[in-house]
């Protein structure tokens, strides 16, 4: 099958001659929830911004379907919907007509029903005729999601979905996210939380100091969550792991005062009686022991971290 | 999809004539009223002592400069805002990432724009008729005239909106550019009035040919030939067209 969405080489240097993005090569599948995982600033928002036509890429290619999204930007584009980060809207106007002026700028036919519905699923029914300006921030995010999904689009991309948002319009974005994702809709977001992507993604690409460092399935990554860590603390600091436990996959930290053993929390044989047993038969005394999680978060620290 | 996306030219027409009517006293109401006070002072107060201009009473000799006026300040500023407001509202993404082209869009645009500029020239036509009596020698004139300078000066006041970076330099283009070379392009007074070496500087006033040629469709007299004014207004068309296709093609303030 091939990739509704494609980014291959994009680069982006800014006029200032700040460089955004280093050569991106990205792949998303049709159906999947892919999130864009990156501190601030790492060129999340950029490479979305570059691929839905809003900054004009430095060098590289984007596939939408198949079709490039600068010499076909027409069909590219009609496929694509945005929620960008920050609420934009037409404060004068009405809730419904800025909605349906979203389809209409796409080139879609008038569909009142699909409006009405949309209106509905995103509790704005009763708001349909107010004026943007009179609405909460919350109903005005709202209004930023059904624009992007008036036109029916292929691909959502949704920019830092959750920033600032109540539990009950996050509560009711990942229904309708769900709901899209049944009916075959191909959806993008970026987030710098990790619970977020954790918990509604498929695959997940972690971006720093716009470089696209890692990208993996969120199972696999969940598998690695699987993990846990034993942390010794000896009593006294030694220079090296002595020869005795040369079998055991330890690694040495704190200036020698501390012993790390990971280990797979699910498995029958942690290892960890043995581990004790041959410490003991070594000769090395420990006052503490402590055992962690490690997390995605941890995992995208040390990414990001083992950079610098 | 391909060819030409009419339901988004359709939307953004639609949506710009129904800023115009949330704003109708701004809009449309202003105009009207700052005409009737210039007939008041110009028509009534001072041409009831002036002679007639070209043999055509000064009440009537003003009406054109006055239509030409309002054409352009509000040409400008309904584009300018019109480009401007979803720049500074950050609403101008949907418009980048929708299936339209920049000739689409700015067709939509203009077209709004220049709607709401002819009517006002007709508005204020009409207002204008109550004062004084007023003939057209050649109706298709005017109103070629009307549509280009109402297309041209939306065009203008497109590309004062895509320049502009706050309200200041919206302003200043209309209100320290526009507004004198009005004044001073023989909307109220024919150039021939003026001394040397006025008269001549005032040929470097691209307003002067505006005014003239569509004088000249009301009254068959203008101070140069009507065939320089189209000439001019035609050249300011073609003028702005180009700049903006250069904007498009070079992205310059719309996308980073």
């Amino acid at each position: 099958m091939s990739p509704v969405l494609s980014v291959s080489g994009v680069t982006k240097t800014y006029r200032s001659g700040q460089i955004a993005l280093h050569e991106i090569d990205l792949a998303v599948e049709k159906g999947e929830i892919f999130a864009l995982l990156g501190p601030n600033g790492a060129g999340k928002t950029t490479l979305i911004s570059i691929i839905c036509g809003l900054v004009s890429m430095s060098s590289g290619r984007v596939l939408v379907d198949g079709h490039d999204i600068v010499q076909e930007y027409r069909a590219a584009r009609a496929m694509i919907g945005l929620v960008p980060q920050e609420i934009a809207l037409d404060i004068f106007a009405t809730v419904e007509d800025t909605v349906r002026y979203s389809r209409g700028l796409f080139g879609r036919h008038a569909a009142p029903g699909h409006i009405d519905r949309l209106l509905r699923d995103l509790s704005l029914w009763e708001k349909r005729r107010a004026r943007v300006i009179e609405l909460s921030g919350g109903m005005k995010r709202r209004v930023m999601i059904a624009k992007a999904l008036s036109h029916e689009p292929d691909i959502l991309f949704l920019d830092e979905p959750t920033a600032g948002v109540d539990v009950n319009l996050r509560r009711d974005m990942w229904e309708v996210v769900r709901r899209l994702r049944d009916r075959g809709v191909t959806i993008i977001l970026t987030t710098h939380y990790i619970e977020e992507a954790e918990e509604m993604a498929d695959r997940v690409g972690v971006i720093d100091r716009g470089r696209l460092i890692l990208v993996e399935e969120t199972a696999a990554l969940m598998r690695k969550l699987g993990k846990r860590r034993l942390s010794i603390m000896m009593q006294k600091r030694i220079e090296a792991i002595p020869l005795a436990l040369a079998g055991w996959p330890l690694r040495l930290e704190a200036d020698g005062e501390r012993l790390v053993y990971d280990f797979d929390a699910n498995a029958p044989d942690t290892g960890i009686p043995r581990l004790l047993r041959d410490l003991g038969a070594a000769g090395i005394d420990y006052k503490d022991l402590e055992t962690s999680r490690t997390s995605l978060e941890d995992i995208f620290v040390g990414l990001v971290e083992g950079r610098t | 999809m391909s060819g030409l996306n009419l339901r988004g030219m359709w939307a953004i027409y639609r949506t710009e004539m129904a800023r115009t009517r949330r704003t109708v006293w701004q809009s449309v109401a202003t105009p009207v009223i700052t005409t009737v006070l210039y007939f008041i002072v110009f028509g009534g107060a001072i041409g009831s002592r002036m002679q007639q201009v070209g043999g055509v009473g000064y009440g009537a000799f003003i009406v054109p400069g006055l239509i030409m006026l309002t054409l352009l300040t509000q040409g400008i500023s309904n584009a300018s805002i019109a480009i401007y407001f979803p720049k500074f509202t950050r609403t101008i993404f949907e418009l980048l990432s929708a299936p339209i082209s920049s000739t689409e869009a700015v067709f939509a645009y203009i077209g709004a724009a220049a709607t709401k500029s002819v009517l006002i020239g007709l508005i204020i036509l009409a207002t204008a008729t109550l004062f004084v009596p007023i003939r057209i020698m050649h109706p298709g004139w005017m109103v070629a005239f009307l549509l280009l300078t109402a297309v041209s000066f939306g065009l203008f006041g497109f590309l004062v909106g895509i320049w502009a970076e706050n309200f200041e330099q919206l302003a200043i283009i209309p209100s320290l550019v526009v507004t004198p070379l009005t004044f001073l392009g023989g909307a109220f007074y024919s150039i021939d009035m003026l001394p040397e070496p006025w008269r001549t500087i005032s040929l470097f006033n691209p307003v002067v040919y505006l005014v003239s040629g569509f004088r000249w469709s009301f009254y068959g007299v203008g101070d140069v030939g009507v065939g320089v004014s189209l000439a001019f207004v035609v050249g300011i068309m073609v003028l702005c067209l180009a700049l903006l296709w250069w904007i498009f093609r070079t992205g310059y303030r719309l996308k980073p």
